[in-house]
């Protein structure tokens, strides 16, 4: 038998979703464990990074690095993994495109300092303390990372070799990369693990007329649970979105927010987004008399957080404007 | 030198290119500061492209088709042009952008003069505006 590999994990900007999804291939982990040694996992067992530092170049087979890159340890970690690492993935939505942390780039770090650490209703702190990176202590001087004005994804600091995406990727995509790596059969650099449709094509749901002259909140209604759901007016990502992941939230009878980041082909998922749901959106009705495009327009309420959830910091336009 | 603001104008071939044509031939006189690029119909122009317009440093952008409800020579893509520019503009203030830097015209090909008022209009306008710091924004180096 061929020598086992060697996988390291580690997280950055991102929620630990993306460890428990390791976890979550039950018995499967068994099969990693089989073709696999795992050096370095933080979230898992005791290891510094002076352990990684001492490692040679290339040592491990493959980093499975989740989360995106917001301050500057994690940059730091990121470029060292990328040299102990014959193979950097970037795992789970967030160190594909940024992620649910990526939308904070409708803001920027002075604006997120001041919430956070004055004016937020639950926040006490009369001397106005802010964290700063250097202070000086009679022991000596203690410092902090670096926290960024914008959150990045994985690709924008180092080099990536695959991406798995999802918020968390499905186990059984993080399976089938598993045993793609372990069969030595590795597709082109770049490539999304991931099947090449969208989220509409493994969707079960009747698919009849998609034109509507209303857009519906969740919080609002309860859907139809056999028709689209973006035919009865519920903006469901699925058009716009990689499928993989057998259309989780569709059957939970919740529309697609996009976690599997953006189809085969696309440039970005956002635009693709407002692309589809403008051939959709009240054209018939247009022609009618008394229809009212403005009104509907205010019905959507929020375009970057439903069109960009997971994918503001990988897109064209990934940060707020600075004046 | 004064400032110069880059446009680019997505224009349709049935109705607002002709449009555009026909200001030429008829020599009336608008300012240069348009690139224009030639579609088949207004509703081709995905909002990728203007975005992407925009990080490379466009001060504005132009998309003109024909007028709507039925002048449109693919039945609905002025329509789709137009929910598409509506979003955009609403996702333009979401991200601090000017949202008047992305304008929508219906231009038809007998109206070589709107054209020329549309693209003087939207020159001095985004002359007011002053340059568009897209460019900077958008490559999130800065720490
Ligand atoms: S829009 Fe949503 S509900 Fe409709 S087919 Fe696509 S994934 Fe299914
Ligand atoms: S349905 Fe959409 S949001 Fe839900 S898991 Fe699949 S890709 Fe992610
Ligand atoms: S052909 Fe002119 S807008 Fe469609």
């Amino acid at each position: 038998m061929m020598s086992k590999l060697k996988f390291g994990f580690y997280w950055a900007a991102s929620c630990g979703g993306c460890e428990i999804a390791v976890l979550d291939m039950d018995e499967d982990l068994l099969e990693v464990l089989d073709v696999a040694d795992v050096v370095f996992w933080p979230v898992a067992m005791d290891i510094k990074y002076k352990d990684v530092e001492a490692m040679e170049d290339g040592y491990m087979d493959v980093v499975f690095f989740n989360g995106a890159v917001r301050n500057s340890e994690q940059e730091h970690l990121a470029k060292l993994l990328r040299k102990k690492a014959k193979y950097m993935v970037a795992f789970g939505s967030c160190a594909y495109t940024g992620g649910i942390p990526g939308l904070a780039n409708v803001s920027n770090r002075e604006e997120i300092f001041d919430v956070v650490y004055l004016k937020s209703p639950s926040t006490v702190n009369p001397k106005k303390i802010v964290p700063r990176t250097e202070v000086e202590v009679p022991e000596g001087e203690l410092t902090l990372p670096v926290f960024y004005d914008v959150v990045k994804p994985l690709d924008r600091v180092v080099d990536v070799d695959y991406y798995l995406p999802g918020c968390p990727p499905p186990s059984s995509l993080v399976l089938d990369a598993v045993r793609v790596i372990a069969s030595g059969q590795l597709p082109a650099k770049g490539s999304v693990l991931a099947p090449e449709l969208s989220v509409c094509d493994e969707c079960p749901r009747k698919k009849e007329n998609k034109q509507i002259t209303e857009i519906k909140r969740i919080v609002d209604h309860t859907p139809d649970p056999d028709k689209c759901l973006l035919e009865q007016g519920f903006i469901c990502m699925g058009p716009a979105t990689r499928g993989g992941c057998g259309a989780r939230c569709i059957n939970a009878n919740m529309p697609c927010t996009g976690c599997g980041g953006p189809c085969p082909g696309a440039i970005e998922q956002g635009s693709a987004m407002i692309s589809a749901l403008s051939t959709i959106l009240g054209l018939a009705a247009e022609k009618e008399e008394g229809f009212d495009f403005e009104e509907l327009l205010t019905q959507l309420k929020d375009p970057v957080g439903t069109f960009y959830k997971y994918s503001l910091a990988g897109s064209i336009i990934n940060r707020k404007v600075k004046r | 030198m004064s400032y110069e603001p880059k446009i680019v104008g997505f224009l349709c071939n049935w109705c607002s290119y002709a449009g555009a044509d026909l200001a030429g031939v008829s020599r009336f006189q608008y300012p240069p500061n348009l690139r224009v690029i030639r579609v088949m119909c207004s509703g081709r122009v995905h909002p990728a492209h203007i975005l992407e317009a925009f990080r490379n440093g466009a001060d504005g952008v132009l998309v003109a088709g024909c007028h709507p409800p039925n002048d449109c020579h693919y039945i609905s893509g002025n329509l789709k042009a137009k929910r598409r520019v509506a979003m955009l503009k609403k996702l333009m203030i979401q991200m601090g952008m000017d949202e008047r830097r992305l304008r929508l015209e219906w231009v038809s090909a007998a109206e070589g003069e709107k054209f020329a008022r549309v693209v003087t209009e939207f020159t001095n306008q985004l002359k007011e505006m002053g340059p568009a710091s897209m460019k900077a924004m958008a490559v999130a180096e800065d720490d």
